[in-house]
């Protein structure tokens, strides 16, 4: 889709961003009180709150594993999240995102420690910008390690993209609707395994090896940022 | 008094090397290396790496002794909800009492609290506990107060040092269950005292010499009263 906003200006995107440069986070631990874990996260405009409940008994029992849990992460847009109001409920973007979300926590969780259970993480997009569903991962991670899940990895999520024939990283809300391609990814940032990985628009093979770069340098950064808030939170506690 | 912390660790951070020590709880081994799994401090000792996570739910283990609060009566057995991830059966034969089949409410209703022990953990952890043993009754009045279950150790004190303590200048009965439960009867001035105490407990578990930093505390407040 073409249109008049020119997204590059003297090497410089709309925001005033590098190429490579991510927007602005800010991410607090711990921030409900009845929640086992939870973190509120701000990325760019984005505001994201993730909690953790569990692990608990799953019910409905047919839903039950006898040999490991399950994890049900829900993702949720409040209607006041975008510039129209949302008709509230799970619609089917939102749950595709709830499932894809879910499968790469399952992979980092220890599942096998409480067999018949259910590990409840909810993700609440109050005010979406573009990327809502890795903030949305990045959050529910960190909430998870508050609530003392033991886990394998911290998974951490960021998106790449193409805006006026140029690679970038973490799009923002216009280069999302007036670019070329979006590539929302989410690793395992000891390993570097991608747990999910997206893609919306059209990418060359060559790009996409830039993009998919690019993203995961982005991820490592952001993982960064999230290792701070959690220690940030727990040495204070410790004092 | 010893100033030092302890390192806090969090999952997936780098502990060390199978060649050179063992994992111990807390902990998974991948490639060699030893990381860590959750969020928690780190004990070193001479054979083993353990990591003592600061939050997450009780483990129960059989035998422990833990404080439940009965969810519903069923006809021949109790649920109770003894803090763990999933609820615990009461059977009727693990009761003092001679229960017939469908008058368990007569005995203990939903909301009611027991002291109880574990009495089997299986490998679907489905959990069983008893009030077959020494000391184990319902609950009738005093206060209960919830702490995080990992700092149980801390509050039990060395041999039980530090709850002896509390209740050596308290004049409370105190019962501490392993599933972070705590239960407390006496006056209601050395009960106000036991929990500020237990508070502070809590927000200092991570530094050395603790139990005699709260002798000291409780000590100086005895000679206040007087």
């Amino acid at each position: 889709m073409k249109s008049d906003i020119k997204l590059f200006e003297n090497g410089k995107r709309l925001d005033g961003r590098r190429p490579d440069e991510l927007r602005k986070i800010k991410i607090e631990v711990g921030v409900l009180h009845r929640a086992e874990g939870s973190c509120y996260l701000e990325w760019g405009d984005n505001k994201v709150l993730a909690a953790v409940y569990g692990p608990r008994e799953a019910v409905p029992r047919h839903t039950q594993n006898p040999l490991r849990a399950i994890v049900n992460a829900r993702y949720n847009m409040a209607a006041f999240s975008v510039d129209d109001r949302k008709r509230p409920g799970p619609d089917r973007r939102s749950r595709e995102i709830s499932k894809v979300i879910s499968e790469a926590l399952e992979y980092v969780i220890l599942l096998e420690k409480f067999p018949r259970a259910s590990i409840d993480v909810n993700i609440e997009v109050l005010d979406a910008e573009a990327g809502t569903r890795v903030a949305g991962l990045t959050a529910a991670a960190v909430a998870l390690v508050d609530a003392g899940i033991p886990m394998k990895d911290i998974p951490v999520g960021c998106a790449a993209g193409k805006i006026e024939g140029k690679v970038v990283l973490d799009l923002g809300k216009e280069e999302d609707n007036y670019g070329d391609a979006d590539l929302p990814i989410v690793i395992s940032p000891r390993t570097n395994e991608i747990l999910l990985l997206q893609m919306d628009g059209h990418l060359t093979p060559k790009e996409f090896d830039e993009a998919l770069d690019l993203a995961i340098k982005g991820c490592h950064e952001v993982s960064k940022m999230q290792k701070e808030a959690i220690m940030k939170k727990f040495e204070k506690e410790a004092q | 008094m010893n100033l030092e912390k302890r390192t806090i660790v969090i999952p997936s951070q780098l502990l060390g090397d199978v060649k050179k020590d063992k994992a111990g709880s807390g902990t998974f081994i991948e490639n060699g290396k030893i990381y860590s799994e959750v969020i928690g401090v780190l004990n070193r000792n001479k054979e083993y790496i353990n990591v003592t996570p600061l939050k997450g739910r009780y483990n129960p283990n059989q035998n422990d002794f833990v404080i439940g609060i009965v969810m519903e009566a069923m006809q021949s057995s109790w649920l109770v909800d003894i803090n763990a991830a999933y609820p615990a059966l009461l059977h009727v034969n693990e009761v003092p009492w001679d229960v017939e089949f469908g008058e368990t409410e007569k005995y203990l209703n939903h909301g009611d609290v027991v002291m109880a022990k574990v009495l089997s953990v299986d490998q679907e952890k489905k959990l069983n506990i008893t009030l077959k043993d020494r000391n184990l009754y319902k609950v009738k009045g005093g206060n209960i107060i919830d702490v995080e279950p990992s700092k149980v150790p801390r509050i039990i004190g060395k041999k039980g040092s530090m709850i002896s303590l509390l209740k050596k200048y308290t004049n409370c009965r105190i019962f501490v269950g392993q599933n972070g439960r705590i239960w407390i009867d006496g006056e209601d001035k050395g009960i106000k005292k036991v929990i500020n105490t237990i508070e502070l407990i809590q927000k200092e578990s991570l530094s050395y010499g603790l139990t005699n930093k709260i002798e000291n505390l409780l000590k100086n407040d005895a000679k206040d009263v007087q």
